[in-house]
């Protein structure tokens, strides 16, 4: 149910289309606050926040189904970055006011919170650079945080900085909670290559309140691991959206397109990559489930079924609209033609929070080898 | 039925007073495997206590209906009795194409006669199954068929060969497709039938595979009797009931890309084996071919766990079971490979004291055959591309 309506609503106010026109309007923030606005009215930020903090308490089994139809329709929204990792974030490390300060905006909605933890070209969370140090009233930071998702458009910041440089890597990292408009804090919107758009974000001695700190003191790793986890999972929903989508549309043209006189689809050579494809969904639908049930339900074990689930859909995102492309042909590869987008979007999704190759490394060193 | 929380309870309870420690540790070699049969001879007296255990109380065959001996469990029940049994590391009490192939056919298209006659011994392990399909001249194209039964008024004889009989020297009673009529279009004309592989004129002839061994045979009929009530749905209707029959022998075969119960991930196979430099193999190609190994097959078992709880107990995966069946196969012809890069030079020895007789060159040379048994990974895809995504 929740699954058909997400998916009436988006094919109605925002379908592919929505994305091209706001990548044709040019100068764009990312996302449209309209279509946002309407999102929250129906609840979808919500879902994964506790009903004390004016959440439904759906767990994110919900988000994870809203994120998959998001993901069919390409439609840019900041229900991952906000409502999933920050929310995680936050319920999972926050004190009682901070909660209470930020969930309700979360849910309703009216506030965005992004994590900013990248400082490199690729991702590593747990190298650290930016600073944390201690003075009379709180904190002050300074760093370079990049490739921030919805950065641009967020009124808080959660950010990871070293508070101790004398331990090596895993410890001394704590997390802070930044108003974007804080002192010493310039953000740079950077478009990436299919119209969302990520922030440079530089902190030079932005002064916080002790209460800034979100969680324990040097053990902000833990906590930004396991948003990043619900995020990992979240991308994988949307990414199956963006691979079934793009799968769907291509098995429909090999029914229609004609060359030699028949339906290219009656070619055995297109035939068995379509049903090595679909074997492969099958798979990472599967995964996706049981990774958002185990999220809801066994989130101290997460990290190894978070790197399994996006290793493998990205692998299979990866091909299925690359693979439409090529089912496509020519028009395939125009701008006119929507098939691309789902090709651009898998890629961003696939290079966020860590790409296959981070993933397949973190799974095997969680199997210990 | 119980209610599942207790059903978990009297279950581990049962399964803990019943199953005998020998039979809860992993399958050392094939000749672990507990078949039945009239021929089979029980490795241990903890095997056979093992299958008359649990034959007694129908959990050989734990999701077919009480009355033709089975437990009787729906698909909730069933997965509580595996994941009970997972627990404990307990080996399936029994194999049997009985189990997996012949009895849901019978179940579905069988007269009652047949079911009460075969169901039972199936349960018990008394009587063990052969498949009677491929012909030297029928394989992928299998309808092609040329046995030939002919009716000879109050009873059937048979004339022909099959080739690819699984342990068809082992085999008690056969099932068996054949052509019932000649003049009818190809699919028309084709009968299931069933026989005591006893009967005179029936004889097999084993097959050597480049492994070494010997697991399939020819049979050959040679004016061999069939008895007219052994006829499996209705005569010349065979086609549809012999491919009902292999969605379920799809589906068996696809459980051969998960980990065998009880065995060791590769992961840590490979790191036993070849040692760890920082925590890690010292090969990054091979480590990441592990991982995605282990990876695809924990997405087919999570996959095959989901449809089964999408289709009622019992009932027949349709297509879906050739999904199973190719990313079962190719899983495991994978896994034999990186076992064998695991082992490097050892793998190749086929029959020194260390091999356990060649266990490890001979299996993966067994393995080539997975994508060929069952239905080639080629006519799988064809069904997929045909039946579930509708191409031309």
């Amino acid at each position: 149910m929740l699954q058909q309506s997400a998916r009436d609503f988006l094919n109605r106010q925002a379908p592919v289309k929505h994305l091209r026109s706001l990548r044709d309007a040019g100068g764009s923030k990312g996302f449209s606050r309209e279509v946002w606005a309407e999102m929250s009215a129906l609840g979808w930020p919500a879902m994964a926040i506790p009903e004390e903090y004016d959440g439904l308490g759906f767990g994110f089994t919900g988000m994870g189904i809203v994120l998959q139809e998001t993901g069919r329709t390409l439609t840019p929204c900041p229900l991952l970055s906000s409502a999933m990792m920050a929310a995680a974030a936050i319920v999972h490390a926050g004190d009682d006011a901070q909660k209470s300060t930020l969930l309700p905006g979360i849910a309703s909605g009216e506030a965005l919170v992004t994590l900013a933890f990248d400082e490199h070209t690729h991702h590593r969370p747990g190298q650290v650079a930016a600073t944390a140090k201690r003075t009379a009233g709180g904190f002050c930071i300074s760093g370079h945080k990049r490739f921030v998702l919805d950065g641009a458009m967020s009124d808080q910041l959660i950010v990871s900085a070293r508070t101790d440089d004398r331990v090596p890597d895993g410890r001394g990292i704590s997390l802070f909670i930044v108003p974007a408009t804080a002192s010493g804090i310039t953000i740079t919107p950077c478009q990436v290559l299919d119209t969302h758009v990520l922030a440079d974000i530089t902190l030079d001695d932005v002064r916080l309140p002790a209460a800034a700190l979100l969680g324990a003191e040097n053990e902000g790793l833990a906590i930004l691991e396991y948003a990043l986890d619900a995020g990992r999972i979240g991308q994988s929903a949307e990414l199956l959206g963006v691979a079934l989508e793009a799968f769907e549309r291509s098995i429909a043209y090999l029914k229609e397109r004609k060359q030699f006189g028949v339906p290219i689809g009656s070619f055995q050579a297109l035939q068995h990559r379509a049903a090595v494809l679909f074997g492969e969904l099958e798979l990472c639908k599967s995964l996706v489930l049981n990774a958002l049930h185990r999220l809801d339900s066994d989130a101290n074990e997460i990290a190894a079924t978070a790197s399994m689930t996006k290793a493998k859909v990205v692998e299979t995102a990866s091909k299925a609209t690359a693979e439409a492309i090529q089912w496509h042909g020519g028009i395939g590869m125009t701008d006119d033609f929507d098939i691309g987008f789902f090709y651009k979007r898998a890629r961003i999704l696939e290079t966020m929070l860590g790409d296959r190759y981070f993933h397949l490394d973190r799974f095997a060193r969680q199997h210990g080898y | 039925m119980t209610q599942p929380k207790d059903f978990r309870t009297q279950g581990r309870a049962w399964l803990e007073n019943n199953c005998p420690a020998d039979m809860r540790s992993p399958l050392q070699t094939e000749a672990d495997l507990c078949w039945g049969g009239r021929r089979f001879r029980f490795q241990s007296a903890d095997q056979e206590t093992w299958l008359r255990n649990m034959a007694e109380k129908g959990w050989t065959a734990p999701g077919w209906p009480r009355e033709y001996g089975g437990g009787g469990l729906d698909q909730e029940h069933l997965k509580i009795l595996q994941e009970e049994m997972h627990r404990i590391g307990a080996r399936a009490p029994l194999y049997s194409f009985g189990i997996s192939m012949i009895g849901p056919a019978l179940l579905k298209y069988g007269s009652e006669k047949l079911k009460q006659q075969h169901l039972p011994p199936i349960v018990r392990g008394e009587i063990r199954w052969a498949q009677g399909y491929s012909e030297p001249n029928a394989g992928s194209d299998l309808a092609s068929l040329q046995a030939r039964l002919e009716d000879r008024g109050d009873h059937y004889v048979l004339n022909g060969s099959k080739i690819w009989t699984s342990y068809g020297d082992l085999g008690d009673w056969m099932f068996c497709l054949v052509r019932s009529d000649s003049e009818a279009p190809k699919h028309g004309g084709i009968s299931l039938v069933l026989f005591d592989m006893a009967t005179p004129g029936v004889s097999t002839r084993p097959i050597r595979l480049i492994s070494g061994k010997s697991p399939f045979t020819e049979t050959f009929f040679d004016n061999a009797r069939v008895e007219k009530d052994q006829v499996v749905g209705e005569l010349n209707n065979g086609w549809t009931v012999a491919k009902y029959l292999l969605t379920h022998e799809r589906e068996m075969i696809g459980g051969s890309g998960l980990r065998p119960s009880g065995e060791e991930p590769l992961g840590r196979i490979a790191a036993r084996v070849l040692g760890l430099e920082s925590g890690q193999l010292a090969n990054p190609m091979l480590r990441g071919d592990i991982a995605r190994l282990e990876i695809d097959s924990e997405a087919l078992g999570l996959t095959m766990q989901r449809a089964r709880d999408e289709v009622k107990a019992g009932a027949s995966l349709g297509a879906t079971s050739s999904v199973f069946k190719y990313i079962g196969t190719e899983l495991n012809m994978r896994r034999q490979e990186l076992l064998m890069a695991i082992h490097g030079l050892a793998s190749l020895d086929w029959s020194g004291p260390d091999s356990a007789a060649g266990r490890l060159p001979r299996a993966w040379l067994r393995s080539r055959g997975n994508s060929i048994e069952g239905g080639t990974s080629e006519i799988q895809l064809n069904i997929i591309a045909k039946h579930i995504l509708g191409l031309p």
